[in-house]
């Protein structure tokens, strides 16, 4: 070796020698695009072009057709697709709500406080990590019948609060806040509430963000709870109005347009808030790691 | 004066008990939500499951013991689950769970070659799918394999002259599996795969640097010896995340199918299995017995995931 070029990890800038590596990750880029772009473009045909032969990926004259038969073939059923809107979000928004708070709250004592036990607490959650909730979808039901939770609102999301990924990622990323900056703050007189909140949170921002997503994906994407806990139609979240959907339409052409626009509604919300938050997925990501 | 250093030692260890005290109080209290809910949804369902796999039990009597009963039946009577489960579920974590694992590093580790920018929006595109996880995944890939001339596939064969006629994708037991494998790959960057691009990205120049004045020559060399020891624990979080992928699915078959179970078990794994035995024929303790063998086997895996990613000191 006549001299040494320098780590070619994270490049500040463009350079010859990433040209191989751009012709394969941008063709493989189109490829994992292009059933995005076609939810896109099938959401927006009218029913002409769904029926088209032969078929056209590209959307020719966009319309809104699609968006405003998914709210009559509901007003059919019953129940407004307002109502299941409603449910999505609110469901969502209280377990991304809930997940960060008892995950915070957890996190920090798991990081930073002394006591017996802590290391085998964390141990659990770690193994939790492998935990396949459809793998026990049959006790779970069971426990939450006995409990009285079917068709109550609170079992839309209560189920999903504890995320074990969510307190493992944000107990990673307290343990890089010093623990200096603790005890400074608690000869000060600071409370372990006012530390969590005033000092811990602001620091870890960014593996909130991360559980936030995390939570959210978990419970807007979720059909289990509505198929399996809830009975009444008017309890029941977006999602599983999606898979009914799809059920009842089955696959045919001219269902195609209102599963799109349908899948797009459900598939957008995920899409802003990672983008908004991606860099600071990241840098959260940077402490995930297992030791 | 004595009497005032006691005084003063009492008030401090009462001071130091009633710290104590608000101590455990705080813990519980800040711990507490979590593990109460953890014990409710996580924990218990799994116990449950083990109590039930020595039961008979079909949601309207009573459960009643029967021992090993549903064990054996597994493991000697279950011809789904030899014929069809089994293998498919082999076959399913190898592509899915080891491939689509490699498959995430050697993404993450070309994206970590490129500058920040469009590091950023390819990132953004290989992670985006995963976020169709769920019944937005059975949406995209029904149209794509629909089963009339409307279908993509079909159609592009169709024009290019390999097909004379439509195939029928989704319910021909032939290709249900592989179909499920390309919509699990396409949907697997996930967060393990977002783990492993910081992980690359975190790796310390300096140690680059050392290493090839001590003689790596090339970058498979600089992989093996410098990028891969420095990230064990990402790579451990990524292989344990790919593991649970692999071994969770089902319903991604059953999504594409409209039927459970697929046809002819074509597109069966324990997930869709474990739903068909317990919510359809109501044996409920020999679905708990399988749940317990899967959970069992997700454990194997990923202690030897473990033992391969562990960090040595």
């Amino acid at each position: 070796m006549s001299s040494f070029q320098g780590s070619k990890i994270n490049p500040s800038r463009f350079s010859l020698s990433q040209v191989k590596i751009y012709a394969y990750l941008l063709p493989l880029a189109v490829v994992m695009l292009l059933p995005i772009i076609y939810i896109f473009s099938t959401a927006f045909k009218p029913m002409d072009e769904l029926f088209a032969y032969p078929p056209r990926f590209f959307v020719q004259r966009p319309t809104l057709e699609n968006f405003y038969d998914i709210s009559s073939s509901i007003a059919a059923s019953g129940v407004p697709l307002s109502r299941y809107l409603f449910n999505s979000v609110l469901s969502s928004l209280l377990a991304v709500v809930f997940t960060l708070v008892i995950s915070l709250n957890a996190g920090y004592v798991l990081s930073k406080k002394q006591f017996r036990g802590k290391g085998l607490l964390f141990t659990i959650n770690t193994m939790a990590l492998m935990f396949v909730p459809q793998a026990v979808q049959i006790p779970r039901y069971l426990i939450v019948e006995k409990t009285h939770l079917i068709d109550q609102f609170v079992v839309l999301f209560l189920p999903l609060l504890a995320m074990p990924v969510g307190l493992f990622l944000v107990k990673q990323f307290i343990d890089q806040v010093p623990n200096a900056l603790i005890e400074a703050a608690r000869i000060d007189g600071a409370g372990d509430f006012r530390i969590v909140y005033s000092i811990v949170a602001p620091i870890v921002k960014p593996a909130l963000a991360t559980v936030a997503i995390l939570a959210f994906q978990n419970s807007w994407n979720n059909v289990e709870i509505s198929t399996y806990y809830v009975d009444n139609d008017l309890m029941r979240t977006f999602a599983f109005y999606l898979s009914s959907l799809i059920v009842g339409m089955g696959n045919t052409v001219a269902g195609r347009g209102v599963l799109a626009a349908a899948t797009l509604i459900m598939f957008v919300p995920n899409l802003i808030i990672f983008i908004f938050m991606q860099n600071k997925v990241l840098n959260t990501m940077a402490h995930s790691g297992i030791k | 004066m004595e009497t005032g250093v006691t005084v003063k030692k009492a008030k401090a260890s009462r001071g130091r008990k009633g710290r104590h005290l608000g101590d455990i109080f705080a813990n519980s209290v800040l711990l507490g939500p979590y593990a109460l809910l953890f014990l409710f949804f996580v924990a218990a369902p799994i116990v449950v499951a083990i109590i039930l796999s020595f039961t008979y039990f079909n949601m309207v009597n009573p459960p009643e013991w029967n021992g090993l009963a549903n064990y054996i039946q597994a493991l000697t009577q279950d011809d789904v689950l030899m014929r069809s489960v089994l293998p498919n579920m082999i076959i399913f974590s190898v592509v899915v769970g080891a491939g689509g694992f490699v498959l995430q590093f050697l993404l993450a580790w070309s994206l970590a070659q490129i500058s920040r920018w469009p590091r950023t929006i390819l990132a953004l595109i290989f992670y985006s799918p995963s976020m169709t996880a769920g019944v937005t995944l059975s949406v995209v890939w029904k149209v794509v394999f629909a089963g009339d001339e409307y279908g993509y596939l079909n159609n592009l064969l169709l024009t290019l002259g390999f097909i004379d006629t439509p195939i029928q994708w989704l319910v021909s037991p032939n290709y249900i599996l592989p179909i499920m494998i390309v919509a699990s790959l396409w949907s697997s960057m996930g967060v393990g795969f977002l783990s492993m691009l910081a992980g690359v990205l975190n790796g310390d120049t300096e140690i680059y640097e050392a290493g090839y004045i001590d003689g790596v020559r090339n970058r498979f060399q600089e992989i093996v010896y410098i990028t891969l020891p420095s990230m064990k624990p990402q790579m451990l979080f990524g292989a344990v995340m790919a593991i649970v992928n692999a071994f969770s699915a089902g319903q991604i078959g059953i999504d594409l199918t409209g039927a459970n179970p697929t046809p002819q078990y074509a597109g069966q794994t324990m997930v869709s299995h474990i739903m068909d035995e317990g919510f359809l024929q109501y044996n409920m303790g020999y679905a708990s017995a399988l749940s317990v063998l899967l959970l069992l086997l997700i454990l194997l895996v990923s202690q030897l995931a473990n033992k391969f990613f562990a960090e040595r000191d």
